[in-house]
């Protein structure tokens, strides 16, 4: 089998492969960098930023789901400033792209927080207006297409050079309606799908088993919506790149987000199962583009053939 | 430093009607990576399962061909029923080792405190301080009584409570730990490990008698390596420690015991 070149760009960034991490599910990468070299993953998202230091929401944080898991961890993180002075210098000894996560309570905060990573010198910063686990910002922007086009735009004119990604919703009635306001806003890439909404119940304590009552459930149960969603969002706003992501565990489950129209594939709950989850889908992946006949993995993405 | 391991089933038994001792082959954990009582290992509970079950260390040995844990855990769900039904020769896949342990000094002499599950992770300590330990052992009801004669053949004193008086003691841990203080309250720290009212009885009769005290939590927990913030812990100063990362044993006076 010929070597099939697993280099993808996305937004003007090129990655070495399409695997990426997904944010909150990898830290900072010094946990599974016990494991393996964080060199062999194309880029990691990183865990979701607020401008001051988050202590998170109250436990139980985690709740197990049919093929999925529930989690309102609530974006507990150290700041911005700390992963700029501690985590960056870290990452950058390894040879991945860093995406730095941002969320903010208010445009402003996007903004200052932008102005901060892009002086600081990330590869792409994405914009999270989509975590359901907080009560300010968060969701709301992700739901208003006016309000997420006018972080996106806030966004874009604070952070200089680097790339601009927001990560979409699929808690919305029609999301290529979002897709379109932040593309016009003039969003770089979007990522896609963040959790799902959902609730799991105690039946003896009838107590939900969240804190929160409800969190965000990804894992393999979110694969079919991501996959939709990412068709649905590559159809709507042809030519803006995509980072797929939402319940992938195997190189099947790439190649079906790429197919769709992802550009590179992030892969998140899995690494909880297996740490080594996005390099077995990474050499997965590969061997399924070989086995295809494909030069470049890059051919996959929007390859599929609706009916 | 954890690593990522099959490890084969060497003893399965069941020690009560829910509750089973499980020997795992762990290649060099103990020698090389210094895996000990009190400590997890990550265990991955069948395809079914998306999330690996946190089961505390209860024993650990440098053995040959491969060093040893047991596990000994009790069927609460899906993952722990799909792990009681492994045999002998069978392997499971393994996260480890995670998770700190105790802190305990050589020649300190420990008052163990266990409640029901939470008796395992102590039993390492028990047969390692012998003389030196004094253990409280507390379960439900006589039937769920687990490693009363492991313990007394290791401590020096064992006292058994029950919640309802059908074996030992009729009462909480707490009571009994409160009359060994009242009498002897010199020990280098009470070491804990119990469902989280228990756990809370015992740190306010640790700290009203001066005793330090080291308690083994739980919590949902995903990752366990410390980089989903899952499993966290209030602590007293209002931020968040991780049971997978920070943990499971904590000093009992950091723990916000109020939420």
């Amino acid at each position: 089998m010929s070597k099939v070149d697993l280099s993808v760009v996305l937004a003007g960034v090129r990655l070495k492969n399409p695997i990426v991490v997904a944010s909150g599910t990898f830290g900072f990468g010094r946990e599974y960098g016990q494991f393996y070299d964080l060199s062999e993953l194309g880029g990691i998202c990183c865990k979701g930023l607020t401008l001051h230091r988050r202590e998170g929401n109250p436990p139980p944080r985690i709740a197990e789901t049919p093929m999925g898991i529930l989690n309102s961890v609530g974006l507990q993180n150290p700041g911005v400033d700390a992963f700029i002075e501690y985590e960056l210098p870290e990452l950058r000894k390894h040879d991945l792209a860093v995406i730095a996560n941002i969320s903010g309570s208010t445009p402003e905060e996007y903004g200052i927080m932008c102005e901060k990573l892009s002086e600081a010198g990330v590869d792409m910063i994405e914009v999270n207006i989509s975590c359901p686990n907080v009560k300010a910002g968060g969701l709301a922007y992700g739901t208003k297409p006016e309000l997420a086009a006018e972080v996106t735009a806030v966004a874009k004119a604070h952070a200089g050079t680097v790339p601009v990604m927001v990560k979409l919703s699929p808690n919305v009635t029609d999301i290529t309606e979002i897709a379109r306001a932040v593309a016009d806003a003039g969003a770089d890439a979007l990522s896609l799908i963040n959790t799902l909404r959902g609730m799991r119940i105690d039946v003896n304590t009838r107590r939900p088993i969240l804190k929160m009552n409800t969190g965000g459930l990804s894992g393999p149960a979110v694969l079919p919506v991501a996959v939709r969603m990412v068709w649905e969002v590559s159809c709507a706003v042809p030519g803006l790149p995509i980072l797929g992501m939402g319940g992938v565990a195997k190189g099947e489950d790439a190649a079906q987000l790429m197919l769709a129209g992802a550009s590179a594939v992030a892969v998140g709950t899995a690494c909880f199962a297996d740490p080594y989850a996005p390099v077995k889908v990474r050499d997965e992946l590969a061997e399924l583009a070989a086995e295809q006949g494909l030069a470049r993995a890059a051919d996959l993405t929007g390859g599929v053939r609706p009916w | 430093m954890p690593v990522q391991q099959r490890c084969t089933v060497v003893e399965m038994t069941p020690i009560n009607p829910t509750t089973y001792w499980m020997v795992l082959e762990v290649g060099n954990m103990v020698e090389e990576l210094g895996l000990r009582a009190g400590q997890f290992l990550h265990v991955a509970c069948g395809e079914a399962n998306l999330l690996r079950r946190p089961i505390s260390v209860a024993l650990a040995y440098p053995d040959e061909p491969e060093d040893t844990a047991a596990l000994i855990f009790e069927v609460k769900g899906e993952g722990t029923r799909w792990l009681a039904r492994r045999q002998v020769g069978d392997t499971v896949d393994v996260l480890g080792p995670l998770g700190n342990g105790f802190a305990v000094e050589n020649g300190g002499r420990y008052l163990l405190v266990g409640g029901g599950i939470g008796t395992p992770p102590l039993l390492g300590y028990a047969e390692a301080f012998r003389q030196n330990a004094v253990a409280v052992l507390g379960f439900r009801s006589a039937d769920r009584v687990i490693l009363e004669e492991r313990y007394r053949e290791a401590c020096k004193e064992v006292y058994l409570c029950t919640d309802d008086g059908s074996a030992g003691r009729h009462g909480f841990v707490d009571a009994q730990v409160r009359d060994i203080l009242e009498k002897d309250k010199n020990f280098t720290a009470i070491l804990a490990c119990g469902p989280r009212p228990m756990l809370k009885s015992v740190a306010a009769v640790a700290a009203e008698f001066g005793v330090p005290c080291q308690v083994s939590m739980e919590e949902r927990m995903a990752c366990g390596v410390g980089a989903c913030l899952g499993c966290a812990i209030q602590i007293a100063d209002g931020t968040m420690k991780h049971v997978c990362k920070d943990g499971p044993v904590f000093d009992a006076g950091e723990v916000d015991w109020d939420v």
